[in-house]
């Protein structure tokens, strides 16, 4: 494993993308940086700029008004850049997949490395889950 | 010329002052999570976000002016070099025989501050001038009281306007924190070097949470990196200055290394402190701070210190 990869595994910066969904997600995702999770320990933290960004949180269904904004986010972010699919909507559309504006899963905008399925999921599972996909690249 | 190289990027300069910049860095993030009861990052964090900056793709944007973008943070890293080589040669004692040094670090303190506001608004983003323009209102606001405090501690070093002159004159007669005019001199300058710093009671130029990272918006891999480098140098030559200025400078003999890190280390946790524990102000609330109540700090420090207080 090169100097540059170990860099990218330890030092993710997070930026949090919401293509329509309950907020509920959104919550659980501040919820890892809280006291009892707290995910800068790992070196993550949250940034406001996208081109700051090295992991893209989508979090609910892809709506039609928000498909444009997505592919255009991920096309501003800097490569490498990882995508992760949170929660039930963002993988498969969950319980609003046969709604009139669903416009997605996320897969079918814009390539998806890692699926974290739950309506909402727990920190717990987020954080395992970006555990698991730093051991696979 | 080949011993100036080698100051500006080996031992005082760039590499030295980047490591310790980088490990106050980690400090203060440490400290801001032992504060809220959290673990915190590990120690070699600043290393491996500057590493997986460089690492990472540059993306200049299609609108903004393309050199003046990328050219911004180098010039800004070369500010802050150059105030980190100016702060620590008379406070490591060595003699570099020219006087009024102190009026040329006033220029080189403010031109990484310059250059942000210049790379932002060659970004043509809307958030990045929004940052701008009260990154450039905060300069208007901090540089009066900072001006003045210098010019209280330049009153106490009898008329000398060289820092080896003043370490030299509180060696003799006891760091000038331990005088009246010195206590509120020092309050004065911790609050205009959190404005300087851009840390959280006046980072209103960077807010992340309404004009997401405001300056720093559009910059991405490498010319982020040499931003996160230069926020690192400046950590690090600011409270040096501080210590230079009001505690007595360092001393690398013995047991003095002991003294100078704990120096320094304390005026890191105490702005540390102070973010962590205000919320961020308006602009015009910044402007009024520094205007109304550090101006008048600052000017009864100047007059105490005309008295000999």
């Amino acid at each position: 494993m090169g100097l540059k990869e170990k860099c990218f595994k330890k030092s993710l910066w997070l930026f949090h993308f919401s293509a329509g969904s309950c907020n509920n997600c959104d919550i659980e995702i501040l919820d890892c940086l809280t006291p009892k999770f707290d995910v800068e320990r790992f070196g993550m933290k949250l940034v406001g700029s996208v081109r700051h960004a090295d992991v893209i949180l989508v979090t609910g269904i892809v709506t039609r008004k928000t498909r444009e904004r997505l592919k255009e986010i991920y096309k501003q972010a800097p490569k490498p850049v990882v995508i992760v699919a949170i929660g039930a909507c963002a993988c498969t559309g969950g319980i609003f997949a046969s709604g009139y504006n669903f416009d997605g899963p996320v897969d079918k905008v814009v390539p998806v490395n890692a699926y974290i399925p739950g309506c909402p999921p727990k920190p717990e599972a987020m954080l395992a889950g970006i555990m698991k996909l730093l051991n696979k690249i | 010329m080949g011993k100036e190289i080698f100051y500006f990027l080996i031992f005082p300069g760039l590499l030295f002052s980047g490591v310790i910049g980088g490990f106050l860095s980690w400090f203060d993030r440490k400290i801001t999570a032992r504060v809220q009861f959290r673990q915190g990052p590990p120690i070699l964090q600043p290393f491996y976000d500057f590493v997986k900056l460089l690492a990472k793709e540059t993306i200049v944007p299609l609108k903004g002016s393309r050199l003046t973008f990328l050219f911004a943070p180098v010039f800004a890293l070369f500010g802050a070099t150059m105030s980190s080589v100016f702060i620590l040669l008379p406070a490591l004692g060595i003699e570099t025989g020219f006087s009024g040094d102190i009026i040329v670090l006033i220029y080189l303190l403010n031109i990484p501050s310059v250059c942000y506001i210049i790379g932002a608004l060659a970004s043509a983003n809307p958030m990045a001038s929004v940052g701008a323009s009260r990154e450039m209102k905060l300069i208007l606001s901090y540089e009066v009281p900072f001006l003045l405090v210098l010019l209280s501690i330049v009153i106490k070093a009898d008329m000398s306007i060289k820092l080896s002159e003043i370490i030299a004159v509180q060696s003799a007669n006891g760091a000038f924190i331990g005088s009246i005019s010195g206590i509120i001199g020092f309050i004065t300058i911790l609050m205009c070097i959190q404005a300087k710093l851009g840390l959280v009671p006046f980072d209103i130029a960077e807010a992340e949470g309404e004009i997401c990272d405001g300056v720093a918006i559009e910059y991405s891999g490498s010319a982020l990196a040499l931003i996160k480098l230069t926020k690192y140098i400046m950590l690090f030559a600011i409270p040096a200055l501080v210590v230079l200025l009001f505690m007595g400078g360092m001393n690398f003999v013995g047991i003095n290394i002991l003294w100078s890190i704990l120096k320094v280390l304390l005026v890191v946790l105490l702005i540390t402190l102070i973010r962590n524990t205000n919320p961020r102000v308006k602009i015009k609330q910044a402007m009024k701070f520094f205007w109304v109540w550090m101006n008048l700090f600052a000017i009864v420090a100047v007059i105490l210190a005309i008295f000999g207080l």
